[in-house]
C-alpha cells in the first residue's frame, strides 16, 4: 500500500484494506446465525436471498504464522495441492466437478488462516458440502505431484514478488518490523524454504492442522440454518475430532531502536515513503483502543476529506498521494502505518517532516468532535455497502473467527466504533504513535548505470 | 491483511474477460430476473432491476464512442477526462466537490475505455437527490481548474512511467500495437508521456461537449428504487445533456498477425507472456460457439487446456489463460502467461501445440458438454451484487442484446452443436497467426 497508484485507486486500496481487516463491517447488519457440531466444528449461516446462489466457505485456523521454523511456505503449498485429490476422488475431479455444475472455486492462505470457496447455484449446495468434507481428512498426495506444483509457487513468487520492486521491499519491511513475531516470515514462503519442503512434511502439517474441531464452515446465500444444518451434521459432523490445537505463538519483545529499510531499484519510477508502528489488535495487546485507532486512521488518512490527503497532496501540493493504515483483525501484532508517494522532484527529507508533522499534530492537539463524528458516519456507511456485495460477509466472519473473534464481537463493531470520542482518539495515538521505536521504509529509483 | 491468493490473476483476467469480451448472463429455470424500461419524462431511458435488499441504488451508464476517438497527439484524453470531471464543477471547487461526496458516502467514477466511456454511481438512498445532483453537475459543468488537473495529470504520468517498467503490460502493449498497427486500438488509452502534457484544459472541455449526450447514453439501474422516483432522477441528472453526441467514427480493422515472437527486452526473472491472434465480433453468427471454444480452451479457473497442459502437468506458471476480445471495430483472441526465464521457450511451444492440436480436430464431446453446463449453471452469479447486475444491463444495450436477453441467453449456448464446435475450432483458431509478445529475457526461443 505504499506503492503509488491514482487517485482512484488509491480510495479503492484504502477501501480493501478497510473492508477486509478493520470494517468487520457489520453491526446487526449481516445478522448470522451460528452454531458448532458435535465434533468441535463451528458453522456460520448468513442468508441472502437475492439471487439463487451460495458461497460455501472452509476456514482453517491455520496460516503461515502457524508454521515452523525453517518450513515458510508451507501453509500456502498445501493449499495448492489440496486441489490434486483424495482418496475418493482423482485429480482434477473436484475442481471438474465444481466448473460442469456452473460454480466457481478459489482458496486463499494468510498469516491466521487458510480458505477454500465455492461460489455455485443453491441446489449443488450439497455435492461441494460432500467433496470439501472428503478432502479435509482423505487428501493423497504423492512426489511427483509436488513437484510441478511447488514450481508453480516459486513461478507465483517471482511474478507477485521477484518482478514487484515494492513487493521486495514489504518483505524486508516486515522482517524488520516484527523482531520475533511469525509475522516477520512472508505468508508466500521464502525461496530457499519453499524448496526444501517435500511431501512427507507437507502431510505431517496436514494432519497436524487439517481437522472439524480446527475449521469453520461459512455459508452464505440463498440458504437457511434449518436447511444447512442437517447437511453439515451429514459431512462435516461424521469427521471424528482431531486433538486439540494450540496455536503457540512468540510475543514481541520491545523494540529499541527505530529501523529504516532502503529499496534502490532501477525498475522504480515512482518513489514512495512508509513508516509503520507496532500497534495492539482485537487479539494482541491493549485491545480496548483498537475501535479509536481505527477512527484515527481514518481521520489521518481514510478518503479525500483525511488530513494527509488535505495537507500534503492538496495544499503543500508536494505528494501525489497520501494516506494511513490500520487493521484490527490479526491474532497477533497489528501496525499503524502512514504512507506518501511523493511529487516528482520532493525530497524524502521533506516528505517524512511533513507527514510526521501531522501525526505530532494530533498528538499535540488531538482530533476535533466533528473529524470524529464524520469518521465515524462514512464507517456506518460502510457497512451497509459491504452488505450490498455478496462474499463481504463470509469473508468478514471467517477472517475473524479463525484469529479468535466471536460472532458477537463481529457484530459490535458499529457499537463499538460508535462509543469512540475525542479524548479516545489522542489518547490512542499517544499509545501507539509517541516514543515508540518505528520501522521508515523508501523504495527509490537508482540511475541505471 | 495480505492474502496470497492462488488465482488473483486469473479473477483479475476474468474481469478483463468480462468487460472486453462480452457479458455472461443467462437463465436457469429457477431464476427469474425482471428488467424493467424505464423512460423518463425528457426522455432519458433506463433499464431498472428493482432490488430490496439494502437501502442503496447503483448506476452504471455508457457514452459509446471511447478513447479510441482521442485526437492523434493527444492520447489519453479521454481518460484524462474520466479522472477529472469530479474534481469541481458548478460552484463548487474541487475541494469542496470531492468532500461533498465524501461526507455522504456517496461514490462517482468515471473509466474510459476504447468504445466506451462508462460511469458508476453509488449512493445510499437517504443521499440519492443530493448524488443525481452531482453527477448532473459533473457531467455538465465541470470546471477543470489549473490545480487539480496538474495533479491528476502528476499522477497518471507517474502511472505510465510505472507501466514503462511492468512486464506483463509491456507484454500486452506490444500485442495491441502489433494486432492494430495503425489503427487507433494500437494506442493506449492512458496516453504517452508526451500525449498526455499536450492535453489542455480547452481538449478537456470539447471533449465534454461532444462526448457527453443523450443519443450515445445507455444507462442500468439497480437497487431499491421505484420506476417513478427513477424517471425523476434520470431527467435530474442527464435531461442537460445535448441530445447528440458529435458525430464518430472508427474503422474496421481486422488484426495482422503471424506466428512468431517479439520480445521486449527487460531485466526481470520471469518473462511475461502475451499472445494473440485474429478474433470473432460480438455479432458474429458464431459468436457463442467461439466463446464457448474459449472456455474449453483457456477460460475455465481450474479446467482449461491450456492450464492442464501449461500449469499442471509442467508447473510452468502460475497464471495462463485465454480471452475474447470483440471490440466494436476489430476482434482479437488474447491470453497470458508469465514463465521463469530458463522455461519461456518451453511454454511457448507447451502453447503452440494446444493451439495447433485444437485448431486440427476440435473440442471432445465432453469437453463440450462440460463447457455449456459451466457457462449456463455460472448464470445466477452474475446477479449477486448490485455492481455486476447493473454492469450487465448496461452491457446487453451497449451489445443491442434486447431487454428480454437474460431470458433468452443459456437457449444461446445450449444451441452450440459439436458440428458448429468442430467447424468454428478449425476456422477461428489459427496457430499459423498466433504470435507472442514477451518481456523479459527469455531463453530457449527459436531465433526468427
Amino acid at each position: 500500500m505504499n506503492i503509488f497508484a491514482p487517485k482512484r485507486f488509491v480510495w479503492l486500496a484504502v477501501l480493501a484494506l478497510f473492508v477486509l481487516s478493520s470494517a468487520p463491517a457489520a453491526a446487526q447488519i449481516f445478522n448470522p446465525e451460528t452454531f458448532t457440531l458435535k465434533n468441535g466444528m463451528q458453522v456460520v449461516v448468513i442468508s441472502n436471498h437475492r439471487a439463487p446462489v451460495v458461497q460455501h466457505m472452509v476456514w482453517y485456523k491455520v496460516g503461515s504464522a502457524d508454521e515452523a521454523p525453517g518450513e515458510s511456505g508451507i501453509a500456502h503449498l498445501l493449499e495448492h495441492l489440496m486441489f490434486k485429490g483424495t482418496k475418493n476422488f482423482g485429480p482434477g475431479e473436484f475442481s471438474g466437478a465444481v466448473a460442469r455444475n456452473g460454480g466457481r472455486e478459489n482458496a486463499f492462505t494468510s498469516f491466521d488462516y487458510t480458505a477454500y470457496f465455492q461460489t455455485i447455484a443453491k441446489d449443488r449446495l450439497e455435492m461441494v458440502m460432500r467433496m470439501e468434507a472428503d478432502r479435509m481428512t482423505n487428501l493423497l498426495i504423492n512426489a511427483d505431484q509436488v513437484a510441478p506444483e511447488r514450481d508453480v509457487v516459486l513461478e507465483e513468487r517471482r511474478s507477485r514478488v521477484d518482478n514487484e520492486p515494492g513487493a521486495q521491499l514489504s518483505e524486508q519491511v516486515g522482517a524488520a518490523m516484527y523482531l520475533n513475531y511469525p509475522y516477520r516470515r512472508p505468508i508466500i514462503g521464502w525461496e530457499h524454504e519453499i524448496r526444501a519442503l517435500d511431501v512427507d512434511r507437507i502431510l505431517a502439517f496436514y494432519k497436524k492442522y487439517y481437522a472439524p474441531n480446527n475449521a469453520i464452515l461459512v455459508v452464505e446465500g440463498d440458504v437457511t440454518v434449518d436447511e444447512l444444518r442437517p447437511l453439515a451434521e451429514k459431512y462435516y459432523g461424521a469427521i471424528p475430532r482431531g486433538p486439540d490445537i494450540e496455536r503457540a505463538r512468540t510475543t514481541e519483545p520491545p523494540a529499541r531502536a527505530d529501523r529504516r529499510v532502503v529499496l534502490a531499484h532501477e525498475r522504480v519510477t515512482q518513489s514512495s515513503w512508509s513508516r509503520r508502528y507496532l500497534a495492539p489488535s482485537d487479539h494482541y495487546g491493549k485491545s480496548e483502543i483498537t475501535p479509536a485507532l481505527q477512527v484515527l486512521a481514518e481521520i489521518l488518512g481514510g478518503g479525500p476529506s483525511s488530513r494527509l490527503h488535505t495537507k500534503l497532496v492538496l495544499e503543500d501540493k508536494i505528494a501525489l498521494a497520501a494516506g494511513a493504515f490500520y487493521g484490527p483483525d490479526d491474532l497477533g501484532p497489528s501496525v499503524f502505518g502512514f504512507y506518501v508517494s511523493p511529487k516528482p522532484g520532493v525530497d524524502m527529507t521533506s516528505i517524512e517532516a511533513a507527514a510526521m508533522n501531522e501525526v505530532t499534530r494530533v498528538l499535540n492537539d488531538g482530533v476535533t468532535d466533528a473529524e470524529v463524528a464524520q469518521a465515524i458516519e462514512r464507517m456506518r456507511d460502510t457497512a451497509v455497502f459491504a452488505r450490498d456485495n455478496f462474499g463481504t460477509a463470509s469473508r468478514v466472519f471467517g477472517s475473524a473467527l479463525t484469529s479468535g473473534s466471536t460472532v458477537e464481537f463481529v457484530e459490535g463493531w458499529l457499537d463499538r466504533i460508535g462509543a469512540v470520542d475525542a479524548a479516545a482518539v489522542k489518547a490512542a495515538g499517544e499509545y501507539v504513535l509517541k516514543g515508540t521505536h518505528h520501522v521508515t521504509a523508501e523504495l527509490l529509483n537508482k540511475p541505471q548505470s | 491483511m495480505i492474502s496470497t491468493q492462488r488465482f488473483t490473476l486469473r479473477l483479475t483476467t476474468f474481469v478483463i474477460g468480462a468487460m472486453c469480451a462480452f457479458i455472461l448472463i443467462a437463465t436457469t429455470p429457477a431464476f427469474a430476473v425482471q428488467v424493467e424500461r424505464v423512460v423518463s419524462k425528457g426522455g432519458i431511458e433506463a433499464w431498472l432491476i428493482r432490488d430490496h435488499s439494502n437501502p442503496i441504488t447503483t448506476m452504471k451508464f455508457t457514452f459509446r464512442g471511447g478513447a479510441a476517438l482521442d485526437p492523434v497527439g493527444k492520447e489519453g484524453l479521454a481518460d484524462l477526462a474520466a479522472s477529472t470531471i469530479d474534481e469541481g464543477a458548478g460552484d463548487m471547487d474541487s475541494n469542496t466537490f470531492q468532500q461533498t461526496l465524501d461526507a455522504r458516502s456517496i461514490s462517482i467514477s468515471f473509466d474510459a475505455g476504447l468504445d466506451t466511456f462508462q460511469g458508476t454511481l453509488r449512493t445510499l438512498n437517504k443521499n440519492r437527490d443530493k448524488a443525481f445532483d452531482m453527477l448532473r453537475l459533473a457531467l455538465t459543468e465541470p470546471r477543470f481548474d489549473a490545480d487539480p488537473v496538474a495533479r491528476i495529470r502528476a499522477q497518471i504520468l507517474s502511472k505510465i512511467e510505472q507501466d514503462q517498467e511492468d512486464p506483463g503490460y509491456q507484454a500486452r502493449r506490444k500485442a495491441m500495437e502489433t494486432a492494430f498497427k495503425g489503427h487507433p486500438y494500437a494506442r493506449s488509452s492512458s496516453g504517452t508521456l508526451e500525449s498526455v502534457a499536450q492535453i489542455t484544459r480547452d481538449d478537456l472541455k470539447g471533449f465534454v461537449a461532444r462526448r457527453f449526450a443523450r443519443d450515445n447514453l445507455l444507462i442500468g439501474v439497480v437497487g431499491d428504487i421505484q420506476a417513478d422516483e427513477l424517471k425523476g432522477l434520470l431527467d435530474a441528472a442527464f435531461s442537460g445533456l445535448p441530445a447528440k453526441a458529435a458525430p464518430w467514427e472508427v474503422a474496421k480493422i481486422k488484426p495482422d498477425l503471424s506466428a512468431g515472437v517479439d520480445i521486449t527486452p527487460m531485466k526481470v526473472g520471469q518473462s511475461a507472456i502475451q499472445f494473440a491472434q485474429p478474433g470473432i465480433s460480438r455479432d458474429d453468427p458464431d459468436f457463442y460457439t467461439a466463446y464457448v471454444l474459449n472456455y474449453i480452451v483457456g477460460g475455465g479457473t481450474f479446467v482449461s487446456r491450456l492450464y492442464d497442459e501449461v500449469r499442471e502437468k509442467r508447473g510452468l506458471a502460475y497464471s495462463i489463460y485465454s480471452y475474447l476480445m470483440p471490440m466494436d471495430a476489430g476482434a482479437a483472441i488474447m491470453g497470458g502467461s508469465g514463465t521463469a526465464n530458463a522455461r519461456a521457450g518451453e511454454t511457448v511451444a507447451t502453447i503452440r501445440d494446444v493451439w495447433a492440436k485444437f485448431a486440427a480436430k476440435g473440442p471432445t464431446v465432453s469437453e463440450l458438454t462440460d463447457a455449456k453446463t459451466y457457462l449456463t449453471g455460472a448464470f445466477p452469479l452474475r446477479f449477486t451484487s448490485s455492481s455486476s447486475i447493473a454492469a450487465t444491463l448496461v452491457a446487453m444495450q451497449e451489445d443491442g442484446l434486447g431487454i428480454d436477453y437474460i431470458d433468452k441467453r443459456n437457449a444461446f449456448i445450449e444451441a452450440v452443436t459439436f458440428e458448429d464446435a468442430k467447424r468454428v475450432a478449425k476456422s477461428l483458431y489459427q496457430p499459423d497467426k498466433l504470435r507472442f509478445f514477451i518481456a523479459g529475457e527469455p531463453e530457449g526461443l527459436p531465433t526468427e
